[in-house]
């Protein structure tokens, strides 16, 4: 074997369908090679009957992961809006909240955030169903990404753009509809994506106020079993079912909108 | 079409006095703007453009007083065409949209008829092969083509150029200063800031030298080349002269 086989000719050239299924190939025996042989020195075999006598607990949860992470998206994506607007206004406290907010939120890990949002907070007004104090809190948290995506899309849209725009004379309002949001929604769409793969990762943490979503469920059903590595790998796995097809929508998004090259 | 300045000074947040106290009155058909980087060329001309709005002074362009509030003077920008010295056109549109987008929106063209007049001027400039090509494929020569196009493509009363040929390179600027000498034969009034001395002096009729913020000289083209009066001038055209071919 060449070893040329093993190296790109030049780092933006395309490689060759065989020659990258190969290197894939390899790269993903040798990490199953190194899970194999960990499994060995501890000397684990796995077992998954016990997924069948489960499956209705683990698609309710499925469901219900799915569920969070689809309410928070449309929620996160409001605050995220209100927040960078709300940083460009010219209304200082309003200026300052938003700021604040951002700072806090990506600031503090959201372990930290649900136990104060949930047992203070939402004690403290009467938030009692946990699906929606879910959606609150993980919207809350993710909203402060959403605003900085969206803060740093509207900075890069360039001075030029805007000048350009009231130039062939557009109003103020057909600025914005004409120029800055079909740039911002193809800065933003790609970022965004991921933003949601994101979302359904970090909704595992509403666990810890008893959400019965995915990661719960696994968690309660590992409690009683003790099939901990197989109730968790199952778990890795029903995770990536929902956020590699995001993660290649967002590659191709960026593709899609690539219109400075 | 008769521009007037009368005492015309902008100043910047910084302080920074870019144009002091400008007074002018004449009937423009080709004018060129002159002088050395940082004169206030640009400043003066997106003041007469409406895209900003001078600190004191006033602009009246065929007897009407530009107006000092952003909203009343978009209805004026509606009438003027302007290229910028590079990064004019909206990056996420194809060259076609670029014109037809604004003729539609701004101007109430219906679709078709804006698509006629796009496809007529960009036939016209030699951009028919690259009119679905948006600006980031376009050579910067073509992208000042289509620029032109769209500033001209709702005839306006008068077309404004800054420094249009500035960001190329010198194989593209005969063909930006070729359609821009064209469209003034046609009889479009055209203010242009440029560095291009040959054509400011042989396609332009008038021209006007700032430098320091202050209009020095102003004059027939042909008469302020051959005799330049103020010290400034003939020393910016020396420096001008120096590595000629």
């Amino acid at each position: 074997m060449k070893i040329q086989k093993f190296w790109m000719e030049e780092r933006n050239k395309k490689v060759s369908p065989p020659v990258a299924m190969m290197n894939f190939v390899l790269v993903c025996l040798g990490i199953i090679f190194v899970f194999w042989l960990s499994l060995k020195r501890i000397h684990t075999t796995f077992d998954f009957s016990f997924l069948g006598e489960f499956q209705i607990r683990i698609r309710d949860g499925f469901i219900m992961t799915v569920g969070l992470s689809l309410a928070s998206l449309v929620l996160s994506l409001l605050i995220g809006i209100a927040s960078a607007a709300g940083q460009n206004s010219r209304f200082l406290p309003v200026r300052y909240l938003c700021y604040i907010y951002v700072k806090f939120i990506r600031g503090t890990p959201l372990i930290m955030q649900i136990y104060l949002f949930f047992y203070i907070v939402g004690t403290a007004w009467g938030i009692e169903n946990r699906f929606l104090a879910g959606v609150i809190i993980l919207s809350v948290f993710e909203g402060a990404y959403i605003a900085e995506i969206i803060r740093g899309s509207l900075l890069s849209i360039s001075d030029s753009q805007m000048e350009a725009a009231r130039a062939v004379g557009f109003t103020g309002k057909q600025t914005v509809r004409y120029v800055i949001l079909p740039q911002l929604v193809a800065r933003t769409l790609p970022a965004l994506t991921g933003q949601f793969a994101s979302i359904i990762k970090d909704s595992s943490l509403l666990s810890m106020i008893a959400v019965i979503e995915l990661t719960q469920t696994m968690r309660e059903i590992s409690a009683t079993n003790f099939k901990l590595f197989e109730c968790y790998l199952f778990l890795g796995g029903l995770y990536l079912c929902l956020t590699l097809p995001l993660s290649f929508i967002s590659e191709r998004l960026e593709r899609r909108f690539d219109y400075e090259n | 079409m008769k521009i007037e300045f009368h005492g015309l000074t902008k100043h910047f947040e910084e302080g920074r006095r870019v144009l002091q106290s400008i007074d002018f009155a004449d009937d423009v058909h080709s004018l060129a703007i002159i002088g050395p980087s940082g004169g206030g060329k640009s400043t003066l001309l997106r003041i007469l453009g409406g895209l900003l709005i001078p600190s004191e002074g006033e602009v009246i362009v065929n007897g009407k007083t530009l107006p000092k509030e952003d909203g009343e003077l978009q209805k004026y920008r509606k009438e003027i065409g302007f290229v910028f010295q590079q990064g004019g056109l909206f990056r996420h549109m194809n060259a076609l949209d670029n014109i037809t987008v604004p003729l539609v929106k701004v101007h109430g063209y219906s679709r078709e008829q804006a698509e006629d007049r796009a496809m007529e001027l960009l036939n016209r400039f030699g951009l028919k092969e690259d009119i679905y090509k948006k600006p980031a494929a376009l050579s910067g020569g073509q992208q000042q083509r289509v620029s032109i196009a769209r500033a001209i493509a709702a005839n306006p009363k008068l077309l404004l150029l800054d420094e249009p040929t500035s960001a190329l390179d010198p194989e593209y600027t005969t063909e930006v200063l070729d359609i821009v000498n064209e469209l003034g034969k046609e009889g479009i009034d055209i203010v242009i800031v440029t560095h291009e001395m040959g054509f400011a002096r042989h396609a332009c009729e008038k021209v006007a030298f700032l430098c320091e913020g202050k209009l020095m000289e102003y004059g027939l083209s042909e008469k302020l080349f051959a005799h330049p009066e103020t010290k400034q001038l003939k020393n910016f055209l020396g420096k001008l002269l120096e590595w000629e071919v």
